[in-house]
């Protein structure tokens, strides 16, 4: 069968849990390898990677669990984030910058400037962000490759 | 400005990472909230903080930070220093506080990094 | 050296405690970890952080501080305007990052560390 430009090459599930601080970044940690080993050019890993981690501080801070998944197409990269918790109940302010939720615990921990998802705004080519209040959030973002200067490794 | 020069301007120590102290610092950014040094610090900038818990150096290496200087003679732990062996990024310490650690620096001509992004930009 | 005087050389923006600029200040302190303030800072420094939320009234009060500078064109929230007002605390902005202007102060003579 031929493949079609939106054919997913690869896809990896991971588990994150809320409120765990000790290994927050490990999991933008992981996606950052496996993009290198793909081969994929330095900015375009630096781009999704900074909004991995943003979506991964959120699922720590906020959610109380959720999963971050990564896919790799041919003409781009996507990850979609579900999170089980507070939810957003404004989401035209939760992404304006300086906006934020965040309690003292977070604050002190370094977190919480309000700047998370603007950061992955700006490092995307797309995103979708949609909550229920109280029930949870679900968050996509997507990197197209054609529009990169480096082209698909493995072609 | 080298990593070097910082260590003997700033009494700094090196405490793990990679010890190529021949590095270039492109230019300086001092702050406390990792989103920040995210959206704004640029590649090869040192990051001058006093967070010492391991998402600094999680930052540091998705942002391609040159190194990282920690001010008011704070260390981070163990699992942070190996973190930072492990992606061979610098960790120094200074004794001086903040404030001083960046007026000295400035005075010495490192540059603070520029400002990359235009206000209300969209995704493209 | 006064805040006001800082307000003229660097074109900073008051956002709060207009009649309060003529506080001396005894010092300069960065962070934006409140506990490392609380710690660390004397009475009568200008504080430079980027964090915008009402809480940091709450420690430039608890401490004594002359004032705070938000940097990198911050703005604070609402919240932290009425209270800065309510308390006495001036609130200036600066579009320059934390480093560059620190380095600037540094340079006009405002040190990091405060006569005790």
């Amino acid at each position: 069968m031929e493949r079609t430009e939106n054919n997913i090459l690869f896809h990896r599930i991971f588990p994150i849990e809320g409120g765990d601080f000790t290994n927050a970044g490990s999991t933008s940690d992981q996606i950052k390898k496996i993009l290198k080993e793909a081969g994929f050019s330095n900015t375009l890993i630096r781009r999704i990677c900074i909004a991995a981690f943003e979506a991964e501080m959120n699922v720590i801070c906020y959610a109380s669990k959720g999963t971050l998944s990564l896919y790799i197409a041919r003409s781009f990269l996507k990850i979609v984030v579900n999170d089980e918790g507070k939810g957003i109940r404004d989401i035209n302010l939760a992404m304006s910058e300086g906006y934020s939720t965040a309690d003292e615990k977070i604050r002190e921990l370094g977190f919480g400037a309000g700047m998370g998802l603007p950061n992955i705004r700006k490092n995307a080519d797309e995103m979708v962000l949609t909550s229920q209040f109280n029930q949870g959030t679900h968050l996509e973002f997507t990197v197209y490759l054609d529009r990169q200067e480096a082209a698909l490794p493995f072609e | 400005m080298t990593l070097k020069e910082v260590k003997d301007i700033l009494s700094a120590e090196v405490i793990s990472g990679d010890h190529d102290l021949g590095k270039e610092i492109k230019c300086a950014f001092a702050a406390e909230l990792l989103s920040d040094v995210l959206a704004l610090a640029q590649q090869g900038a040192l990051l001058i903080t006093g967070f010492t818990n391991s998402q600094v150096v999680y930052a540091a290496d998705l942002a391609n930070l040159c190194a990282i200087l920690f001010i008011r003679g704070k260390k981070p732990n163990e699992e942070t220093k190996r973190l930072a062996t492990q992606k061979k990024l610098p960790l120094l310490t200074t004794p001086f506080m903040m404030f001083e650690a960046c007026g000295i620096l400035y005075e010495y001509g490192l540059k603070t990094c520029a400002i990359e992004m235009e206000n209300g930009k969209d995704g493209k | 050296m006064t805040l006001s005087d800082l307000v003229k050389s660097f074109g900073l923006k008051i956002e709060a405690g207009k009649d309060r600029l003529r506080e001396g200040v005894t010092g300069g302190y960065a962070s934006d970890l409140l506990s490392d303030v609380i710690a660390h800072s004397r009475k009568g420094n200008v504080w430079i952080t980027i964090q915008t939320h009402p809480n940091i009234v709450a420690v430039a009060t608890m401490k004594e501080l002359s004032g705070i500078i938000l940097t990198g064109g911050r703005q604070p929230e609402a919240e932290t305007i009425q209270k800065a007002e309510h308390e006495g605390i001036p609130i200036l902005a600066s579009p320059l990052f934390t480093f560059e202007l620190v380095g600037r102060l540094y340079q006009m003579g405002i040190s990091g560390m405060s006569p005790c």
